[in-house]
């Protein structure tokens, strides 16, 4: 198999990012394409990078080195002939409302209601009224399955309901792509399916997320490009059925061992 | 043993007397609960009794001058005193705990060496320092400096900066209990840093920040009766100015006192419905 070629397609675009917290490195040079309407799992062992990397991809973690294009835009920074300049705040913030975040621990806001945690961002961010935006909430808390819990605080519904929360938050934006930082690991075993389900029919509709997960069963059933990431680097990608199936290399084998 | 064994044994003993009838529950005695209270209730009726029956107290003289027109007057200066320092106080103090916990290293050392001096340094030296600054600069762009700093311009100047050291703690401790998750959420949604602030951050800061702003509040209710000592006329001044001409000295010290336990009641209560207020989407919140 041949290294992945990007296609005029790409959404996303990593080229050999870099990434240190102080002398600790934790991304060593990372190349990564995801297609237009991909959905791309990253695998890896704890401290792999991968939820750094994910991070990187809407500047809440600034590169050291490398750049990142999403959907064709350079992320957080401009290119002035041979320098990378970091973008103002106002610029790296239009950017972010491009791309949907879902956090591990949902990050929902506790103070307000489901339903002002959604409509908060178009409205402050891309100074939608506040009735469409209403509208469109309504709409999306449908789609999670939770249209009567507009009116709910965060701390009063269940995790697997504050995650799908979250994700409505996220779809709210209308982003170009969806990244899932580990959407399921603070859940109770018995509500992992339904927020599964909830990024399965967002994958069925067409949307571009890269999904850092270590629900194995999952990247095979949804995955069009499985990723294993090892000590800060892209180890193999490919097919699920090739990655998790035929890994070519012992350390991709070595973990599925351990999680299978 | 085998589990088969004990069912065995639990089933061979069907007339087990604690299955006969529903037995009531004790609980345990605590003949000492009861003797602590009652000494307790002893020694506080002892207390009160000589309170009311001791004639020295003059609580007719108490009622006198409890509703007169200098010590209403001592009490309203008291009250906006407290108000307008609160108010200027947390503003600051506001200002130098996101100075403090900004990523500018100037403005981080500034609003350590702020919070270090003004509460490292009596309230009661630093009024009287600003009462006395003309020996420093006996003018002030050209104006007398003891007409620009009068007594209660001074109270105000001084109270306000002792205030906004403890207050940019206490914003500052708010701030640093909210989850670093909320931020990277607001950020994540392309919220501005202004909206971040004032939406997401500063409400949530506002639960821990509440009670000991209430603490706060109270102290200088109280703290406010230092300015006696630059001739300002507030509550507990005022019935000074009325004792020193009649001697009832215990007597109008009650009055300055009830007032105070009212205002401070009062406060008390109001802090109660503004921290449910912020309560709101908590566990304890409903």
């Amino acid at each position: 198999m041949s290294a992945p070629t990007i296609p005029a397609s790409a959404m996303v675009d990593i080229k050999s990012v870099y990434k240190s917290f102080g002398s600790l490195e934790v991304l060593k040079g990372v190349d990564l394409a995801v297609r237009t309407g991909e959905v791309a799992v990253i695998l890896g062992p704890s401290g792999s990078g991968k939820s750094t990397l994910l991070r990187t991809i809407n500047h809440l973690e600034k590169v050291d080195r490398g750049r990142i294009r999403v959907d064709g835009s350079l992320i957080g920074y401009r290119r002035s002939g041979d320098r990378l300049r970091e973008l103002p705040e106002r610029e790296i913030l239009k950017q972010r409302t491009r791309i949907g975040f879902v956090f591990q621990n949902f990050n929902l806001f506790p103070h307000l209601t489901v339903l002002d945690n959604i409509v908060e961002a178009p409205v402050s961010a891309l100074k939608r009224p506040r009735k469409d935006a209403v509208e469109t909430a309504r709409g999306l808390l449908d789609r999670v399955g939770l249209a009567d819990k507009a009116d709910a605080y965060p701390k009063q519904l269940s995790g697997g309901q504050q995650q799908r929360v979250a994700i409505a938050r996220a779809l709210a934006l209308e982003p170009r792509l969806l990244l899932f930082d580990e959407p399921t690991s603070a859940l109770d075993p018995e509500l992992v399916g339904e927020v599964l389900d909830v990024i399965k029919d967002l994958a069925h509709r067409g949307t571009t997320m890269i999904v850092v997960t270590h629900e194995i069963g999952f990247a095979r059933e949804v995955a069009d490009t499985v990723v294993f990431m090892d000590d800060g680097r892209v180890v193999e990608q490919g097919a699920p059925g090739d990655v998790l199936d035929r890994p070519r290399h012992e350390r991709t084998r070595t973990f599925l061992s351990k999680v299978l | 043993m085998s589990s088969d064994t004990l069912t065995k044994a639990a089933a061979a003993a069907p007339e087990d007397p604690d299955e006969a009838t529903p037995l009531r529950i004790v609980p345990q005695r605590r003949p000492g609960q009861w003797t602590a209270a009652a000494v307790v209730l002893a020694l506080l009726g002892l207390g009160l009794n000589s309170v009311v029956r001791n004639d020295a107290f003059q609580w007719g003289v108490v009622g006198d001058y409890f509703t007169s027109a200098s010590v209403l007057r001592g009490l309203w200066l008291t009250l906006w005193l407290t108000a307008v320092v609160t108010a200027l106080g947390f503003a600051l103090g506001t200002l130098l705990a996101a100075f403090r916990l900004s990523a500018n290293p100037v403005l981080r050392a500034v609003s350590w060496g702020y919070v270090w001096l003004f509460r490292s340094m009596p309230i009661l030296v630093q009024l009287l320092f600003w009462f006395n600054i003309g020996a420093l600069y006996p003018q002030i762009l050209g104006v007398k400096t003891v007409n620009l700093l009068g007594p209660v311009t001074v109270a105000v100047l001084g109270l306000t900066l002792h205030e906004a050291a403890y207050a940019a703690e206490v914003v500052r401790g708010g701030i640093l209990s909210v989850d670093r998750g909320q931020i990277e959420a607001a950020q994540a949604l392309g919220l501005s840093r202004r909206r971040r602030w004032w939406k997401i951050v500063l409400p949530q800061a506002m639960r821990s920040i509440v009670p000991p702003a209430g603490n706060m509040l109270i102290g200088t209710l109280k703290g406010t009766s230092i300015v006696s000592v630059i001739a300002v006329q507030d509550l507990l001044y005022s019935a000074q100015l009325v004792y020193h001409r009649t001697y009832q000295v215990m007597p109008l010290l009650m009055v300055a006192t009830l007032w105070y336990v009212i205002v401070t009641s009062v406060l008390g209560v109001g802090q109660h419905y503004v921290e449910k207020h912020y309560a709101r989407g908590s566990e304890r919140g409903r």
